[in-house]
């Protein structure tokens, strides 16, 4: 079970908003680059979020870039889960890829500040603060196994090839 | 029952009958990074411990977003990437080769390829009948170790085109036309496909700029098929052999279809800060620019500086108006030089950045000020794209940028003479 704060956020949070282009001399350093994770979505984000909170998002969440940076920064960051109404592709295999769970659901009875409770075997997510109860789509089996892996390095460490 | 050009494609790289919402281990054609996406890359080659690359002459490093290197931290991820190409025998295309879709396209993808590039952008080479999409650095660095990649056989939407362009408005219109119709994710996850009587009436250069912005509406591929037209490209990159003919099944299924007549199209902007938040320039018109960039993947192609060329010929950029040009390859650039279009623009008082990216996504060179406005030829308008989240950004074709450098505002180019 995981438990902590919603951080909500809009529609069409794009990866210039979770890490954007001027600050591509630091990706080769991440601790530094992650304290500007969602700076231009939210600029007290970074200095606000603790380990195990949720990035709570709008529709087409991460749009955009390929950077995987943008992802990586949001695990960094201590996030636990990113909760939305829909995601772009890319972004959606990057943060699987790196074994950062993404949750499909109608985020709208989710409020900015919330505390959740999400069982991610259950699909269910629990908001605490108004007593909502939401469930969220199952990943494809694909995904699943990936990020049962912990992430697409460690699943093909293990197995050698896609075992689909 | 017939097969998209998509699943068409997926079905001849991959090991048995590819239909939409299958998941398919796909051989991959060609591998590619990035400057700002591939040290990561690199980063995760290593830690996954491998040594060798499956195809090294199927993988390449383009160092065009930072190019040349603004700073020394980029400058060491260039020399890390460098290194990897010497440890490794991979294609590298350094500073100056240009930005990497439209070397792609020059010189390496063809008809029925698979293609995955660590930049959203890959997408571009889909309008020579390519299946290329966008992946992340994890993604990318099994590729460069593996040769393949697993992929959901995408659903596809089919774009019928009829008609031609009136003067004065181009491709860029169309696809911005298209995306603020079905929005910023009206086609995610899937393919969008181009066909019908007005592809003739397509050049490359156009459907270049049209799949290149496939991904703006979220697809994963943006196809057209590969048609006399794409031949005549290939033969002109002296590439004759790489061509197929290449099309969709005439009984192929589609989840939707959609009509553009190319004729009645009017020049389109983007307003800030959304891709689909479009309007026509004319509405537009008094909105004050205070910097004109033509250049990218999207349109900085050898048609487009033609295009902006014959506008701003004779004439000079608004004076409180930068007008900023990158041409997105030397060949580009070399193409520009002998015809004349770098003389106009540059009399017009333009800025020539070097081939690569340039002002495109705010790393530098022409990063705005607070409160500034840009119209762009680019693809994409996001708050802080250009460098400063306090600046506003727009865009729109050649035609319409270089009509706005001239006005100082944006304008309908059809109203410059
Ligand atoms: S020109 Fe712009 S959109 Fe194209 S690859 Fe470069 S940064 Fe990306």
């Amino acid at each position: 079970m995981l438990k902590g704060r919603a951080f909500k956020f809009g529609d069409n949070t794009s990866t210039d908003h979770i890490t954007p282009g001027r600050l591509a001399h630091l990706r080769s350093n991440l601790p530094e680059l992650a304290k500007h994770v969602l700076e231009d979505a939210d600029p007290t984000f970074a200095s606000r979020v603790k380990k195990g909170d949720f990035v709570v998002a709008g529709s087409n969440f991460g749009l955009g870039s390929s950077r995987e940076h943008a992802p990586l920064v949001i695990k960094m960051a201590g996030v636990s889960a990113v909760l939305a109404k829909s995601v772009a592709r890319i972004f959606f295999r990057n943060a699987i890829n790196l074994g950062l769970p993404v949750l499909i659901c109608d985020t709208d009875g989710i409020n900015d500040g919330d505390t959740l409770e999400v069982d991610l075997a259950g699909g269910t997510v629990n908001d605490v603060t108004n007593g909502q109860q939401l469930t969220f789509g199952k990943l494809p089996e694909v995904m699943l196994k990936i990020l049962g892996e912990g992430g697409l390095l460690p699943y093909i460490q293990k197995h050698g090839d896609f075992k689909l | 029952m017939g097969k998209t050009l998509a699943e068409k494609i997926l079905t001849q790289k991959s090991a048995g009958d590819a239909c939409a919402g299958d998941i398919i281990i796909s051989r991959v054609d060609l591998a590619f990074v990035q400057d700002t996406t591939g040290p990561l890359t690199v980063r995760q080659f290593q830690a996954g411990k491998f040594k060798r690359l499956a195809n090294p002459k199927k993988t390449a490093l383009f160092f065009d977003h930072a190019a040349p290197s603004p700073n020394r931290q980029l400058s060491n991820d260039h020399q890390l990437l460098r290194q990897f190409a010497q440890d490794t025998g991979c294609l590298k295309y350094d500073v100056g080769s240009g930005v990497c879709h439209q070397v792609v396209a020059e010189a390496l993808a063809k008809p029925g390829d698979v293609v995955i590039g660590a930049d959203s952008h890959t997408v571009t080479a889909g309008a020579l009948g390519s299946f290329a999409t966008g992946m992340g650095s994890s993604d990318v660095a099994i590729v460069f170790a593996l040769g393949k990649t697993w992929l959901r056989v995408p659903e596809s939407i089919k774009i019928n085109i009829r008609g031609k362009l009136r003067p004065g408005v181009s491709a860029k219109d169309l696809v911005l036309q298209l995306i603020g119709a079905i929005g910023a994710d009206g086609a995610t996850y899937k393919a969008l496909e181009f066909g019908d009587s007005g592809l003739a009436n397509l050049t490359m250069s156009d459907r270049f700029t049209v799949a290149n912005m496939a991904v703006e509406a979220g697809a994963k591929v943006g196809l057209f098929p590969s048609d006399s037209i794409t031949e005549a490209y290939l033969k002109a990159q002296g590439r004759g052999k790489d061509f197929q003919p290449l099309s969709a099944d005439k009984d192929a299924s589609y989840e939707k279809e959609i009509n553009i007549d190319l004729g009645r199209l009017e020049p389109m902007v983007a307003k800030p800060h959304q891709v689909d938040n479009v309007a026509t320039a004319k509405e537009l018109k008094g909105t004050r620019i205070q910097q004109v960039f033509i250049g990218t993947c999207t349109n900085g192609r050898l048609e487009d500086l033609a295009v902006a060329a014959n506008i701003v010929k004779g004439k000079k950029r608004h004076p409180d108006t930068r007008l900023v040009v990158a041409p997105a390859s030397p060949k580009v650039l070399l193409g520009a030089i002998a015809a004349g279009y770098i003389k106009a623009l540059v009399e017009a008082g333009a800025v020539i950045l070097p081939p690569g990216c340039g002002a495109c996504l705010g790393l530098h060179q022409g990063v705005l000020a607070d409160g500034e406005s840009c119209l762009s030829t680019a693809n994409r308008n996001f708050k802080g794209r250009m460098g400063n989240p306090e600046a506003f950004i727009y865009l729109g074709s050649p035609a319409t940028a270089a009509a706005s450098a001239i006005a100082g505002e944006i304008t309908d180019p059809r109203e410059v003479r």
